[in-house]
């Protein structure tokens, strides 16, 4: 892991540092004074519910905004505060794509070529370049309103990468588009940065794209950093419950004295005889692949039933009586007592 | 064929009734202005000769109007696309107050603003007898329309993305200003445009006062033709009219198209 990392870093990608960033926007204050660190050549995904103050902090790096006096944002150790982004050769993919509807697809893409006074022949090839590696070369000369979300998501991104930018920057790239397509550009925005070695920053409130495409992940809530570290990390072993609940389904109960924390996946369907728990089944979700119970566990202290996942062939009904056990070695999260 | 049912029928009756009411008048003053004696009718035949008298008799009015259109236009397209830029880009309580303060023109009655504009530089040097005095009645009155039509593609395309979108890309403010903002707002400003020049050349209310002999525009020209000549002379005057107003219309529904497409 360590030396892929490095290998990355040999790459084009510059090294992030943000201090002390806070934000307000008149009375309210969209991010807390934040540190943070995004290696050269890293994916670093930024989570969190709307307003927890992700975007904010997106943009401060982009340059977009500037944060409140006392914060700096370096790029490669260089003071890049007050440097706007048309100055900070970073690439932004924007929710709504912010695709030029007056030009055609190749135009848009040459775009940030033309302003940075590349030849025109350069210009082309390096457009033609991004185009195929895009896989959108027969879209060339359409207009941005012939275009499907996808395609249009292929342009941004086709267009971003054109000028070899040192970062780059998406911002729920993928929240416009259908959930199978989601899926489909998901895996080639991985394969993408994974190629490119460049530094990224991806926000986003879908935990899974997060898990998928992030090396790490900031969660953040309330404007400011909840933890971050690896999804790994995230996910079994959240800081809080917040990030818990945020990155998964957490269930929590209180049983004998004892607080037990776990995911629904931590625990197994077993003999009432042989069983850590015994419930009752109060809900019942089939889902394909696998049925998801709520089940009601005996002698809780706690009202709210825990959520468990079984496979779906031969899974208990609706009120049986069941026995649970969790799994060794899966002691996930600190006791939070 | 598809069978209509009786409502189909009479809806048809009805609108066609109403669409030959309000189109009759324009007719027949255009045929009216066309024809040899309007009191014997269509029988004494039909001449040109009445648009050559008011063309001859009226050139003045005319080139003046369409003079002032044009010079609204270009006042209006200076303060009006700045200004809607800047209020859309602060959109605040502020700009919203100032978009409602450039409306008061058009709400007020024309006479109202008429006459504030004569007491207040009715005075000042030969400013009063300028067409420029009539210009600033203009340009007052299509202003917000301007503005309110560039405001509202600027809204529409969701500039601010597009904007940073070219920023992002390395496009500094002129940059982007030419080859992003202004094509994409070309749709807002074509149709303020024609609205503009439209207005303008239709305006009477605020112009009636405004005017001097040597100032006179087309449609106060047509008040005092209709109020002291033949109905033939000042029919033959709305033709001419027609003839420069037709095409504005036409364009901007062409305009409207094209907005709607992009």
């Amino acid at each position: 892991m360590s030396t892929a990392l490095t290998q990355k870093t040999a790459a084009a990608g510059a090294q992030i540092t943000l201090t002390r960033c806070a934000k307000s926007f008149r009375t309210h204050k969209a991010l807390q004074p934040l540190d943070l660190q995004i290696n050269a050549g890293e994916t670093l995904a930024l989570l969190g519910p709307s307003g927890c103050g992700k975007t904010t902090t997106l943009r401060i790096i982009a340059g977009l905004e500037t944060p409140d006096d006392g914060g700096t944002v370096m790029y490669d150790g260089v003071d890049v505060t007050n440097v706007p982004i048309e100055r900070r050769n970073v690439g932004m993919v924007f929710q709504s794509y912010a695709l030029f509807p007056n030009m055609n697809v190749l135009e848009n893409v040459k775009y940030g070529l033309r302003v940075r006074d590349y030849s025109a022949s350069n210009a082309n090839s390096r457009a033609s370049e991004m185009l195929a590696m895009m896989r959108i070369e027969d879209l060339a000369q359409r207009r941005i309103n012939e275009l499907s979300g996808g395609q249009r998501q292929r342009v941004a991104l086709a267009r971003a990468l054109a000028p070899q930018p040192r970062v780059l920057l998406l911002d729920e790239p993928l929240a416009a588009l259908d959930a199978r397509l989601r899926d489909v550009l998901r895996v080639e925005i991985d394969r993408l940065l994974r190629s490119l070695g460049i530094t990224a920053i991806y926000v986003t409130h879908d935990q899974s794209e997060a898990m998928a495409l992030g090396d790490r992940i900031a969660v953040m809530n309330n404007g400011v950093i909840a933890q971050i570290g690896t999804p790994e990390e995230i996910y079994f072993h959240p800081a809080d419950a917040f990030v818990g609940d945020f990155v998964g389904t957490m269930n929590s109960i209180e049983h004998n004295g004892k607080r037990f924390t776990f995911r629904p996946e931590d625990i197994d369907l077993v003999d009432p005889t042989s069983a850590t728990f015994t419930g009752t089944v109060t809900q019942r979700l089939f889902l394909g692949d696998h049925v998801q119970l709520a089940v009601s566990i005996d002698g809780a202290s706690s009202d709210a039933p825990v959520t468990i996942r079984v496979r779906a062939r031969n899974s208990p009904s609706l009120n049986d009586k069941i026995g649970l056990k969790l799994q060794p070695l899966t002691r996930l999260a600190r006791d939070t007592h | 064929m598809m069978r209509r049912s009786k409502n189909f029928w009479l809806l048809l009756a009805f609108t066609a009734s109403v669409s030959i009411f309000l189109i009759l008048p324009v007719v027949l003053s255009v045929l009216a202005g066309l024809t040899k004696d309007y009191f014997v009718g269509l029988s004494s035949g039909l001449t040109l000769d009445w648009v050559i008298k008011v063309w001859t008799e009226y050139q003045r009015s005319i080139l003046l109007s369409v003079g002032i259109a044009l010079a609204c236009l270009v006042c209006s397209l200076l303060l009006g696309v700045p200004a809607a830029y800047v209020l859309f880009k602060r959109n605040s309580g502020w700009s919203r107050a100032a978009e409602e303060l450039m409306m008061m023109p058009v709400a007020l009655p024309g006479i109202a603003t008429a006459l504030a504009l004569i007491a207040t530089y009715g005075a000042v040097g030969e400013f009063r007898t300028h067409w420029t005095f009539i210009l600033v009645g203009h340009v007052l009155f299509t202003l917000p329309f301007m503005v309110r039509s560039v405001l509202a593609v600027m809204h529409s395309i969701e500039l601010n993305v597009l904007e940073e979108g070219a920023r992002s890309l390395g496009a500094s403010f002129t940059q982007r200003f030419f080859s992003v903002t202004l094509p994409n707002c070309a749709p807002g400003i074509l149709a303020g445009s024609l609205m503009v020049l439209t207005l303008s050349m239709g305006e009477f209310n605020m112009t009636l006062l405004l005017h001097t002999p040597f100032t006179q525009t087309l449609p106060v020209g047509l008040a005092d033709a209709y109020a002291s000549l033949r109905i033939e002379v000042a029919s033959a005057y709305t033709v001419i009219f027609f003839l420069i107003i037709v095409p504005l219309l036409i364009a901007m529904q062409a305009a409207k198209r094209l907005t709607r497409t992009s």
